[in-house]
């Protein structure tokens, strides 16, 4: 039995006294009538969150969650319940409401052996929460802030933030796997207000993943963050207007790798393409992108906020090629979809909490690698857009359209970066801004630990990352 | 409080009479036990809210029913007081023992939190006394197979519209029942029952050109007020059908109609704005704007908290204290914020109700409804949907993806995608032309069309 899987029946079965028979019995009444597949998705979290501003942490929360959804599945249909209270009679009342789904009749259930479903160790099994005193993590915040103050007089304003959630899960499926993983996730945020002549604005840094707390306090990380928030909105202070209209656009490393998730990483989602709503759907080795670019998703990352030891169905994660050399070859899967498509679960069934049904979701989406120094690439551009920061961004798989709005960009004239401007959200189609890459850069980078993916109402954390990159003809949606 | 879009869980012996008494009377108990373990504990004030709710949802697509999911919730949240410091803490578990560790666990974090003047509870004078009855409470138990029937006239109708309706992400039907209880140690105790039911088509249209898919939905505290679902189809496939062939634009400037749906999002970028928490931290364009001109002379904005039976309706807020129907914004003027207590006292104001947000946040119709702003535009983009975020609220520099129709002579030419619209809303609100009168009441924010002129479009 793994560590994982160990630790989780010790939290989320065994006080409520439920063991492999109870189980069999939940699975039993689950799997009665034509459904094909059944899961139990066991989940306890806790959260905390501790906020800064005005110099002072004046607030903070702490929350439990816990509770088991039931997943009844019938060929295309889905039926789901959830109970928070994890009791035999609550279970076995969802077990019965789920599976109303499927008609009556059919195949009798049969016995399960129960079987570890395997699964990495990509990150400790801590409590996250437990790792730093209280008063610790208040002195942590109350450094960012100096910190930040001590940049620049014209700093205004800091607010910070520090959050952990210790989640624990278990999955037992119809098929007899029983698994369990232990996920810590840690993560600080700092944003800061300058002013200058009665012009405000503001610059955000964050990062981190699935360790401890001491990953802020190791290397200057916490201090380095509110540096970066501060660099970031002094930059924004000298800001001209962006540009509006198709421009060659160079993306720097790391985050700005949001270009992906959002432009092919959900419209490679398994759900979007068996239904055939994708603007992706059906194109399996076709050329969707130049030849310099290989695209993977990839859950198996050590420490990284995307990833996971198994997905959320139990599934252990891997490393997914989506796109190589410039042909698409893959998508990416849960079991519902994998059955129904007839090919394998690639370990990116996901969801939110017990009280929502996994879908396919990315883990952590970058770009391998190519040839070119960035400063190469800088110098091939004679007028464009080197844009080197994001906020959020959006797709519309059907038309494939996605936006992606920049927060700190520059002009680039004659091959070099001259001034700032201010932020613009780019708008691209999916299916082609990709074959519009021109170059590659050699700078692979990941980002710091910041983004969630919201769909269909569900929040995931994932991880996104690319080399430099220059595409050539990108919307910016600027104003001059 | 601050639970804001939190899950929260049911407990099962609810299920059935979640607006019966017993529910009510065990919500209340539960805040008085809170309160007191609370004081107890030490604590010299608190504040405290507790939830039950359940719901279905299920979706047709294809014809074939795909998904059913029963949501039962429930939680409970408590904010501590020791003096001026503060500690926050919530459960799902609803256990004596858990209720002390969630109590226990908040008055930990006052512990650490440092002394604010501003912190507490509500101002006892300004809290609700007579709470009128706001008729939000119409449960509606559908059996399983109306509910699918519903669904499934809803998406047959969109499907048979036109054959080059190819897909269908499918339609959805839900429904949602909801208990709150708030109580704080000033003895403010209010109770709140809501229901909320909706249908959704989100239809694939194609051609050789490729798909566009869009979406209709219908929203109602009672089932009664639901568009017919024959409706609600036909409208998803015919704007999803409408997008078909759309082209990008040249990059250009000119005057913009945002379709009444979109509308509420430029009034939602206001009310952030004007909202306290971003106001004492400077982090808004219309920092000390109050008695100052932010929108065109002839606009009007206000709050109706007490309408009948509306989405955005509430008799107090989230910190017991009593709404009232006011004005934000006369003749282009803007003469209140959208504040709750601490931000009000970080300010040097009073709150305006608005712990949780605005209620039913009104700008005044015109006279003309979406063809006649398209006629007095004349020339220009209609906007029907939005995609990505792109409004910094710091500095009210506005950038977003957009896709719509180009007009000409008041009329649609061709539609267009792959474009962005980019402005300043100081400059947006300031030069706002005409608001339409075809209202959408689906929201908490109720706007018809808005027609803007000079916008910055980015396109080919």
């Amino acid at each position: 039995m793994s560590g994982g899987l160990k630790q989780a029946r010790k939290a989320l079965l065994d006080p409520a006294g439920i063991g492999e028979c109870e189980l069999e019995r939940l699975m039993a009444n689950l799997m009665t009538g034509r459904v094909d597949y059944a899961d139990l998705y066991f989940q306890y979290s806790r959260h905390e969150s501790w906020s800064l501003e005005e110099g002072r942490v004046k607030s903070g929360s702490h929350n439990i969650e816990q509770g088991v959804g039931v997943r009844a599945v019938s060929g295309e249909k889905t039926g789901f319940a959830y109970s928070d209270e994890i009791v035999m009679p609550a279970l076995l009342e969802a077990a019965t409401t789920a599976r109303a789904i499927a008609r009556q009749g059919g195949k009798a259930s049969v016995p399960i052996t129960w079987r570890g479903g395997g699964g990495l160790r990509l990150y400790e099994s801590t409590d996250p929460l437990a790792g730093l005193a209280d008063d610790a993590k208040v002195g942590l915040l109350e450094r960012v802030e100096a910190e930040a103050r001590a940049q620049d007089p014209r700093v205004k304003q800091v607010m910070a933030n520090l959050a952990a959630v210790h989640e624990v899960i278990l999955v037992a499926r119809s098929d007899g796997v029983l698994t369990g993983d232990v996920r810590p996730l840690v993560r600080l945020n700092v944003t800061v207000i300058v002013e200058q002549n009665g012009r405000r604005e503001q610059g955000t840094a964050g990062g981190g993943g699935r360790f401890a707390y001491r990953y802020f306090l190791d290397d200057d990380t916490a201090l380095g963050y509110a540096r970066e928030a501060v660099r970031q909105a002094l930059v924004n202070l000298e800001s001209i207007e962006a540009p509006a209209g198709t421009l060659q656009v160079v993306l720097g490393p790391g985050w700005p790798g949001i270009l992906l998730h959002e432009a092919i990483g959900h419209g490679l989602e398994g759900d979007f393409n068996r239904k055939g709503t994708s603007a992706f759907a059906g194109r399996i080795g076709e050329q969707v992108a130049s030849e310099q670019c290989t695209v993977v998703d990839d859950g198996t990352l050590p420490d990284r906020r995307g990833s996971l030891n198994v997905d959320d169905e139990g599934t252990p994660t891997q490393r997914t090629v989506l796109i190589e050399h410039g042909i698409l070859k893959g998508y990416m899967q849960d079991t519902l979809n994998a059955r129904l498509t007839k090919t394998a679960p690639t370990g990116n069934g996901r969801r939110e909490s017990y009280a929502h049904l996994p879908m396919p979701r990315m883990t952590n989406t970058y770009m391998l690698a190519g040839q070119y120094d960035p400063a190469e690439i800088i110098a091939s551009v004679e007028k464009g857009l080197y844009a080197v920061n994001f906020g959020g961004g959006q797709v519309d798989i059907t038309s494939g359209k996605f936006v992606f709005s920049a927060s700190e960009a520059y002009l680039i004239e004659k091959g070099k970066v001259t001034r700032p401007v201010k932020g613009a959200t780019l708008i691209g189609s999916g299916p082609e801004v990709l074959t519009r890459v021109g170059m590659v850069g050699n700078d692979l980078k990941l980002d710091p630990g910041v983004g969630t993916c919201g769909k269909d109402g569900q929040s995931v954390p994932v991880g996104v990352g690319q080399p430099t990159l220059r595409i050539d003809g990108l919307t910016v949606g600027g104003t001059r | 409080m601050r639970t804001k879009d939190k899950k929260q869980k049911i407990e099962h012996r609810y299920l059935s009479s979640l607006s019966d008494l017993t529910s009510s009377e065990r919500l209340t108990d539960l805040i008085d036990t809170v309160l007191t373990e609370a004081k107890r504990q030490g604590a010299s004030s608190a504040e405290a809210g507790a939830n039950l709710a359940q719901g279905l949802s299920l979706t047709v697509r294809l014809g074939e029913l795909e998904t059913v999911e029963h949501t039962r919730d429930k939680g409970l949240g408590i904010t501590v007081y020791f003096g001026q410091r503060s500690g926050s803490a919530s459960t799902t578990d609803f256990t004596p023992a858990a209720l002390r560790d969630t109590v226990r666990a908040a008055c930990t974090i006052a512990r650490y939190t440092a002394e604010d003047a501003c912190t507490g509870l509500a101002d006892p004078d300004r809290l609700a006394k007579d709470i009128p009855d706001l008729d939000l409470h119409h449960p509606w138990n559908p059996k399983m197979e109306t509910a699918i029937d519903l669904a499934q006239l809803c998406e047959d109708s969109a499907r048979r519209l036109d054959s080059r309706i190819s897909n269908s992400e499918g339609a959805t039907l839900s429904t949602h029942e909801g208990l709150e209880v708030y109580g704080n140690t000033h003895g403010f105790l209010g109770t709140v029952a809501a229901t909320r039911h909706s249908l959704s088509a989100s239809i694939i249209a194609q051609d050789e050109k490729g798909m566009q898919r869009d979406y209709w939905y219908t929203v109602s505290r009672m089932s009664s007020g639901l568009e017919p679902p024959e409706a609600v189809g036909k409208q998803a496939a015919a704007r999803a059908l409408r997008r078909l062939g759309a082209r990008k634009l040249s990059t250009r400037r000119c005057s913009v109609v945002y379709e009444a749906p979109v509308a509420a999002s430029l009034l939602s970028h206001f009310v952030s704005a004007v909202s306290g928490g971003n106001l004492y931290r400077q982090a808004s364009f219309l920092l000390n704007h109050i008695g100052k001109p932010v929108f065109a002379d002839h606009v009007h904005i206000y709050e109706q908290p007490h309408l009948k039976a509306a989405l955005g309706s509430a008799a107090f807020d989230g910190e017991g204290v009593a709404t009232a129907p006011r004005d934000l914004v006369k003749d282009g003027v803007l003469e209140g914020y959208v504040l709750d207590s601490y931000s009000a006292r970080k300010l040097k104001m009073q709150t305006t109700g608005n712990a949780g947000g605005v209620h039913n946040l009104t700008i005044e119709p015109g006279d003309r409804d979406l063809t006649g702003l398209l006629k007095q535009m004349d020339t220009g983009l209609l906007v029907t949907e939005f995609i990505g975020f792109g409004v910094n609220v710091v500095t009210g520099d506005y950038s977003r993806g957009a896709a719509g129709f180009w007009i000409e002579n008041g009329e649609i030419q061709y539609p267009v995608e792959e474009i962005t619209i980019a402005g300043n809303l100081k400059d947006m609100f300031r030069g706002l032309v005409a608001v339409g009168n075809d209202v959408d009441t689906r929201g908490n924010i109720r706007t018809g069309s808005i027609l803007l002129d000079n916008m910055a479009v980015a396109g080919s």
